[in-house]
């Protein structure tokens, strides 16, 4: 329950443990805290899922409205994504606009999934330049225990997977049908403590990083997205080693988005 | 909250007087409380009420920002109700309109009538209701989420506080409305109750009753606040089960 | 017993103490906590919350802001505690705090007042007092603290003894932790297991099972005691079994 302030011998503590490859929780430094997902935790979203990463949770829930296509791309439906740091989540968040931690995860978030074309966007479209369905991807932080980015990216994809187009509702169609997902973005994250670099940092973790590294893979074997921040830096054979180890925890995250066994 | 497509009003009432989900007038829908759901937070609870989904959390006795709202004798107790934008069936848009400021101020208003807000002077109380799933009845919901996680943060309180809204039913007088009956609804009466003291702390009402109608809903509504209450502290208890209470290990 | 807002507690003729209230003769729990009747007073103790300062207590703090003359020191109650800067062993010229200590520092301090309008008065002179090096802090919740401590000390004794950390509870439950690194693990761990089943019975049985099987125990006694603050290899704290309310009491 801290106000924000980081306790400098926390920090301290956790850098001296990191340097013999040991964690505050007992975890080894790439290795996940226990990841569940809750497909269909809101039944008035079209698609949903609450993802936990240990003590942080996520909600995510995917709306699809009819709407119009941008001029410019006639042939392309609408995915937005937004993110609510909510103060409900964490005593460091305050009521308000969206602070630039909340629209930096709902970037990121965006980003893997656009690139990685999670959705084929053209078979959104109803009618070329006229109708559309926009796609609205909305991640609520409930529990903000660290590492958020691969918490609300999780919640994004499970949702996604598990959502329907409300054809009918909305008397575009006969009936409802499942949103075609053909791909599927996940994103691991990384902070350099000292010298080692561990993965899907706590809280207090993130308080202490030297620079955090986000790298979003998918199933073909590709990186469709990253974001390095915080204060700090990367070398490029950290950043080669992040994405080498960044495939071996995006399947087995993938897998859990999907629903079939680890 | 109007639906979409709606077109005729479908049969509310049965001949033998049972709802559309089979409950009878004076009968709650279906309540789970989870008291202590969140990590970061003082207090917390979860609540789970026919299709509502509402997640509370309390910060505080801390202090206060922005820092002019600061009472020198008393705490303040803000509160923000919030729906998220897939709780409903047409998206919301993320962000404060002039129904959550609403519900907001009642909300903390009931709060501020049962806190012993002198204990912490100079201090902010933050209640937070996050509506996550929307289905008629969410201002009480989330009173009762947040009651609970009020208790939960160990905040000193003259009471907790149950709250339900009582509608009309094809003409009738209904205890805890779901969205389709409330869509065709005559009247929305929600209220919260001090058990305590017997007195209502929250109480607002849209809609056509006649004094009478309004007399016997306040009578129905007090009654399933009494249910509820049991059901909040049932759900304390569960979190807080003590040893020398509980008996065998 | 547990009791919780609004709950009609103990008979006529109980004066209502601190976690009651009173209205028209009776007496009623104001906080979710145990009931702890000692006639002719009745009284709660909150099982939940952010700690409440009490004259004397000893707290474990962190410099959250720093000002000409003083700090502001989150010590985890209702309100910022200000360390003035008298306050401390130091000799500190006015503007010069910052060259004492920084915002994230943390401290061992002992409440000294607290007046109505909720403002808390902390100092650093005394023993055992300072500013802390090395080590750890975990959180616990502060109504856990009577726990952690144990009957007489016995708790904290037998996590001493048997790790061969040195620990400093603070009534905050706020609990600097300082040893060899895996003597620290482990206090973290039986840390965290008295937050989250502190108030589930057997606790004590499984605290010391979890300490024979996470390590040997480490008679040896407490490793080097944390810089700059003196006399902190004392492994009985004074507060420990003093009048604090223990009523998690379990059959042993």
């Amino acid at each position: 329950m801290s106000e924000g302030v980081a306790t400098e011998i926390l920090t301290t503590h956790i850098l001296d443990l990191a340097a013999d490859g040991k964690r505050l929780d007992g975890r080894g430094p790439d290795e996940y805290r226990p990841v569940s997902v809750e497909p269909g935790f809101v039944v008035t979203a079209d698609g949903s899922a609450l993802a936990r990463l240990g003590d942080t949770a996520v909600l995510a829930g995917i709306k699809l409205e009819p709407g119009k296509p941008f001029p410019d791309t006639p042939n392309a439906g609408v995915l937005t994504t937004n993110a609510e740091l909510i103060p409900l989540s964490s005593p460091v968040f305050e009521p308000g606009p969206p602070q630039p931690g909340a629209i930096e995860v709902s970037r990121v978030v965006d980003r893997a999934i656009r690139a990685a074309e999670t959705i084929d966007l053209t078979r959104l479209v109803v009618t070329p330049g006229e109708k559309t369905w926009v796609c609205y991807v909305d991640m609520h932080v409930l529990d903000h225990g660290g590492n958020l980015i691969d918490a609300a990216s999780l919640a994004a994809l499970t949702a996604l997977t598990h959502a329907t187009v409300p054809a009918k509702r909305f008397e575009v169609g006969e009936s409802d049908y499942p949103l075609d997902v053909q791909h599927f973005p996940v994103e691991c994250t990384y902070v350099r403590l000292g010298d080692t670099i561990v993965v899907d940092p706590t809280f207090d973790e993130e308080g202490a990083a030297q620079g955090r590294l986000t790298v979003a893979t998918d199933e073909t074997g590709r990186v469709v997205a990253m974001q390095k921040g915080l204060v700090g830096a990367f070398s490029p054979d950290d950043v080669k080693e992040v994405v080498r180890r960044s495939f071996a925890h995006g399947d087995r995250l993938r897998a859990i988005a999907r629903g079939s066994p680890a | 909250m109007g639906s979409v497509g709606a077109k005729e009003v479908p049969v509310l009432l049965s001949p033998e007087g049972l709802r559309i989900d089979g409950r009878r007038l004076d009968e709650l829908r279906p309540i789970k409380i989870e008291a202590g759901p969140l990590h970061q937070a003082d207090g917390s609870a979860f609540v789970e009420w026919g299709a509502n989904k509402v997640m509370a959390a309390v910060y505080g006795p801390r202090e206060v920002h922005p820092r002019h709202l600061q009472q020198n004798n008393k705490a303040v107790i803000q509160c923000k109700y919030n729906m998220a934008a897939f709780s409903v069936d047409e998206r919301k848009r993320p962000g404060l309109d002039r129904r959550s400021q609403e519900i907001s101020k009642v909300i903390a208003e009931a709060f501020e009538s049962v806190v012993f807000a002198e204990e912490f002077p100079r201090t902010s109380i933050d209640v937070y209701i996050e509506v996550l799933q929307a289905n008629a009845g969410t201002r009480c919901a989330g009173l009762v989420a947040a009651s609970v996680a009020l208790a939960d943060a160990g905040i000193p309180m003259v009471d907790l506080l149950p709250a339900v809204a009582v509608g009309k039913v094809a003409g009738r007088i209904a205890l805890d409305l779901k969205k389709e009956e409330d869509n065709f609804g005559e009247a929305d009466l929600p209220m919260a109750l001090v058990p305590q003291s017997g007195r209502l702390v929250l109480l607002q009402m849209e809609g056509h009753m006649t004094p009478e109608e309004l007399s016997q809903s306040l009578d129905l509504g007090v009654r399933g606040c009494r249910d509820i209450y049991e059901k909040m502290k049932a759900a304390l208890r569960a979190r807080y089960s003590a040893p020398s209470s509980g008996g065998a290990a | 017993m547990l009791v919780l807002p609004g709950e009609e507690i103990a008979g006529a003729g109980l004066k209502p103490g601190p976690g009651t209230y009173r209205v028209g003769g009776k007496v009623y729990a104001s906080v979710l906590g145990l009931l702890s009747s000692r006639p002719p007073l009745v009284r709660v103790v909150p099982l939940s919350g952010r700690y409440i300062p009490k004259e004397g207590d000893v707290v474990v703090g962190t410099v959250a802001d720093v000002q000409g003359t003083f700090w502001l020191l989150d010590i985890g109650a209702p309100r910022w505690a200000p360390l003035h800067m008298t306050g401390t062993p130091w000799e500190v010229e006015v503007g010069e705090t910052e060259k004492y200590l920084r915002v994230g520092d943390a401290v061992v301090v002992q409440v000294e007042s607290l007046d109505a309008t909720g403002r808390i008065g902390v100092t650093m002179q005394g023993e055992r007092l300072g500013k802390l090096e090395g080590g750890t802090i975990v959180r616990i919740a502060a109504a856990r603290v009577g726990r952690l401590v144990g009957r007489n000390g016995s708790m904290i004794e037998m996590i001493v003894r048997r790790t061969g950390a040195n620990v400093s509870v603070g009534q905050n439950g706020r609990v600097w932790v300082g040893g060899s690194p895996s003597a620290i693990q482990r206090v973290v761990h039986v840390l965290r297991m008295i937050d989250e089943e502190g108030m589930r019975p057997g606790l004590t049985d499984r605290v010391a099972s979890y300490l024979s099987a996470s390590g040997p125990s480490d008679d040896r006694g407490p490793a080097e005691a944390p810089r700059e603050s003196a006399g902190r290899d004392a492994p009985d704290p004074p507060w420990a079994g003093d009048d604090g309310p223990q009523p998690e009491r379990e059959p042993n």
